[in-house]
C-alpha cells in the first residue's frame, strides 16, 4: 500500500492531433485570478513584474508569467515556472482580490501550421492575425465548454480549461486537428 | 451564427458567448418593504413582452463578463445596438418603441381561421 498521496495530472501524459497540428498538455503552472480596480493596477503591475493589460484581448508576457485580459476589472495570472503568485498578492496593500486557480485549470497547447483551424473547429473566435495577433487573448468557448484563449506564437496557442473538462477539451481539439489536415 | 457587440471588448462576438438577462431600465422601488404587494409583482414579474424594438440585458459571460444593454427586435432578432450597463436608454433612429396596438392575439389574428 502507498503511503502517500501521488499528485496526478488530469491528461497525464496524453498526446494527441496531427502532423499539422500538435495537442500536449500543458506543464503544471500557478495561476491567479485577479480583480482590481484601475486605481490599483499600477501597484500590481509594478509586484508583478509585468503590465496588467488594459485593452481587450490583449495580454503580457514575462519570462514564463503571463497576464491575459479578460474583462475591464479581471485578469488571468499564468506562471510557468511555478512563482509564487499569492504570495506576491499577499503583498500588495492596494485593493484587489486574487484567487489561487492554479489547480481548477489545465493547459493544453496546440501548435503547428493548423494549431489554428483545430481550434476554430469548436470555437467561434476569428482567429485570424488581423483579429488574433500574437499575444491576444480571450476568455471564450470551445464546443460546449468555457475556455481561455492565448496565442503564444505564430503557429502557436494555449487553451485553459477546467479541471474535469479537460478530457473533452483535449479530445474535442485532437478531433479538430485531425480534420484540419483533411 | 448571430453577432452580437460588446461594449466592453469592443467587437462582435458570437451569440455563443452571450447570455440573455431580460427586461433593461427596470427601476427597483427605493421603498420596496413599503410598497404595496401588487406594485411589487407589477416591478418584479410584469413585463410588456412587445412585438418589435425592446431594451433588455446581456451579459458576455463566456467573455468579459461583464451585462450590458440593448436594443433588439423582438421579431428579426435584429440588434440595432448594445451600450454599457448605466447609460440612458438611447433613441433609435427611425425606428419607433412598439405599442400596445401592435400586439396580436390569437383571436385577431386567428380566429376565423378556419
Ligand atoms: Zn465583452
Amino acid at each position: 500500500m502507498a503511503d502517500q498521496a501521488l499528485r496526478k495530472p488530469p491528461l497525464g501524459r496524453s498526446h494527441g492531433g496531427s502532423a499539422g497540428a500538435r495537442v500536449t498538455p500543458a506543464a503544471p503552472a500557478t495561476r491567479l485570478s485577479l480583480r482590481a480596480g484601475a486605481d490599483a493596477i499600477g501597484t500590481l503591475s509594478l509586484a508583478f513584474g509585468l503590465e496588467l493589460p488594459q485593452r481587450p484581448k490583449t495580454s503580457a508576457s514575462v519570462g514564463g508569467r503571463h497576464a491575459l485580459w479578460l474583462g475591464p476589472d479581471e485578469w488571468l495570472l499564468i506562471d510557468e515556472t511555478g512563482a509564487d503568485l499569492m504570495g506576491i498578492a499577499a503583498g500588495v496593500s492596494a485593493l484587489h482580490s486574487a484567487t489561487d486557480v492554479s489547480h481548477r485549470n489545465v493547459g493544453i497547447t496546440v501548435s503547428g501550421p493548423d494549431a489554428g483551424a483545430a481550434i476554430a473547429s469548436a470555437c467561434p473566435l476569428d482567429l485570424n492575425n488581423g483579429a488574433f495577433p500574437v499575444g491576444a487573448a480571450a476568455r471564450t468557448v470551445l464546443g460546449k465548454i468555457e475556455i481561455v484563449l492565448l496565442r503564444t506564437g505564430e503557429e502557436d496557442y494555449r487553451v485553459e480549461c477546467w479541471r474535469s473538462f479537460s478530457p473533452y477539451a483535449f479530445g474535442l481539439l485532437s478531433e479538430g486537428a485531425e480534420d484540419a489536415g483533411l | 451564427m448571430l453577432l452580437i457587440y460588446c461594449p466592453y471588448c469592443e467587437e462582435e462576438r458570437s451569440e455563443l458567448e452571450f447570455r440573455h438577462g431580460g427586461d433593461a431600465h427596470i427601476a427597483r422601488p427605493t421603498n420596496i418593504a413599503d410598497v404595496t404587494d401588487e406594485a411589487f409583482e407589477e416591478y418584479f414579474f410584469l413585463r410588456d413582452n412587445p412585438k418589435g424594438l425592446i431594451f433588455e440585458r446581456w451579459r458576455h459571460i463566456h467573455g468579459c463578463g461583464r451585462f450590458f444593454n440593448a436594443a433588439r427586435d423582438t421579431v428579426s432578432d435584429k440588434f440595432y445596438l448594445t451600450y454599457k450597463a448605466g447609460e440612458p436608454k438611447p433613441v433609435i433612429p427611425g425606428v419607433s418603441p412598439a405599442t400596445e396596438k401592435t400586439v396580436e392575439t390569437y383571436e385577431a389574428t386567428e380566429g376565423t381561421a378556419k
